[in-house]
């Protein structure tokens, strides 16, 4: 049975099979002040505005994507607000991106 | 198809979590979002333990079927209500799966644990446990479930709908992009097919678009209405949730859902396969 499509599990450090001399990584955190806010849906839209994946971010409020070069944008859902975040990843990578919600 | 016969809102659920002979059940495929809270009251079924044969690669057969909505205590009678994480992609493929096995009375929850968690509706994490049924199933329904060679048949007669992102469709990526890449032997396309990713028919709280959108949205992309439809994924939970707009929301009246997807199509030996972007 082949894998299904669930994203794997949102954590911080990057898992140690991810080569980041090859893939574009974009990573970040959901915040609301100074605060982590977990559980957020975190959706990564090409720069046509197209859906490209979502995923849970953790408890600590953080998410990653692989994705390919280009211009991103991030956007957040949260029951207390949205708030979306832009950004460029040139090539492969650690790209870091915040976003702020409420 | 009336939008009222397949689908409730998270209101009506929330008020009728309690309801004697409603069943809400959460399907996933990773079941720990179940584990920390689901709908108070909801049983889960886990999409790759439960739903999935252990050796074959299949799905459960009838009696096996019929012992899991046993053991989860789910009568004949009752109405199903179900829902899940990835906006309701495992939860639709359950959707099919009743009805492939004849449980008419089945709806989905749209917007499925996201719109549930955005508004803000209450989650339990105790443990629910409903008294055994004897379930019975019907044997299941092909009308509704595509075959490979039905698949290679179709091309360029019947409408095919690869409703994966552009580059698993053009053949850049295997799976989608926040996954590892493995599956299928081949990248690329059934020829013929058009692409209409599965999250253009569902809004950003993972509800579904209204019939008048998703009518635009096919026709646009070059459905043929008067033609038979066959939607395909790479594993087939992503089509299953277009197979639910196509065929329970638009009414379209044969529309089949290739469950063995791309990771076997791209695997076969002998067939079409088109790369890049165009049909």
């Amino acid at each position: 049975m082949a894998d299904g499509c669930g994203a794997p599990t949102q954590s911080a450090p990057l898992p140690a099979n991810i080569d980041l001399t090859t893939q574009v990584v974009l990573a970040g955190r959901v915040t609301s002040g100074s605060s982590p806010v977990g559980g957020a849906f975190v959706r990564l839209l090409n720069a046509d505005g197209d859906f490209a994946g979502e995923v849970v971010a953790s408890p600590e409020g953080d998410f990653r994507f692989f994705a390919a070069p280009g211009s991103w944008t991030v956007r957040a859902l949260h029951r207390t607000g949205n708030g979306q975040a832009e950004i460029t990843a040139d090539g492969p990578g650690l790209h870091e991106v915040g976003i702020t919600v409420g | 198809m009336s939008r009222e016969n397949v689908l409730v809102s998270a209101e009506w659920s929330e008020t009728n979590l309690n309801t004697p002979g409603v069943v809400f059940v959460e399907v996933d495929e990773d079941t720990s979002a179940y584990d920390g809270g689901h709908l108070p009251g909801a049983v889960k079924i886990d999409w790759k333990q439960e739903l999935q044969d252990q050796v074959r690669r299949d799905f459960v057969d009838k009696a096996g079927f019929e012992k899991l909505l046993s053991e989860k205590g789910v009568g004949n009678d009752d109405q199903v209500i179900l829902y899940g994480g990835n906006n309701n992609w495992f939860a639709a493929y359950a959707y099919w799966y009743f009805k492939l096995y004849g449980h008419e009375n089945v709806k989905l929850l749209d917007g499925g644990r996201k719109k549930w968690e955005l508004d803000g509706r209450p989650l339990s994490s105790d443990e629910v446990k409903r008294d055994a049924t004897n379930y019975s199933a019907n044997e299941p329904n092909t009308a509704i479930r595509a075959f490979r060679d039905e698949v290679v048949d179709a091309i360029g007669s019947k409408n095919l709908v690869d409703v994966r992102s552009p580059d698993e469709f053009s053949g850049k990526l295997l799976a989608p992009a926040h996954l590892p890449q493995e599956s299928a032997q081949r990248p690329g396309h059934v020829p013929s097919a058009l692409n209409v990713p599965w999250a253009k028919a569902a809004n950003e709280d993972g509800t579904f678009r209204s019939d008048d959108e998703l009518r635009t949205l096919y026709r646009d992309a070059g459905l043929d209405e008067s033609r038979s439809t066959i939607a395909y994924c790479r594993i087939g939970e992503r089509s299953s949730h277009t197979w639910f707009a196509l065929h329970e929301l638009l009414g379209l009246a044969d529309v089949k859902n290739y469950d063995g997807s791309w990771t076997e199509y791209g695997s076969l030996v002998g067939v079409p396969v088109a790369v890049g972007s165009e049909s």
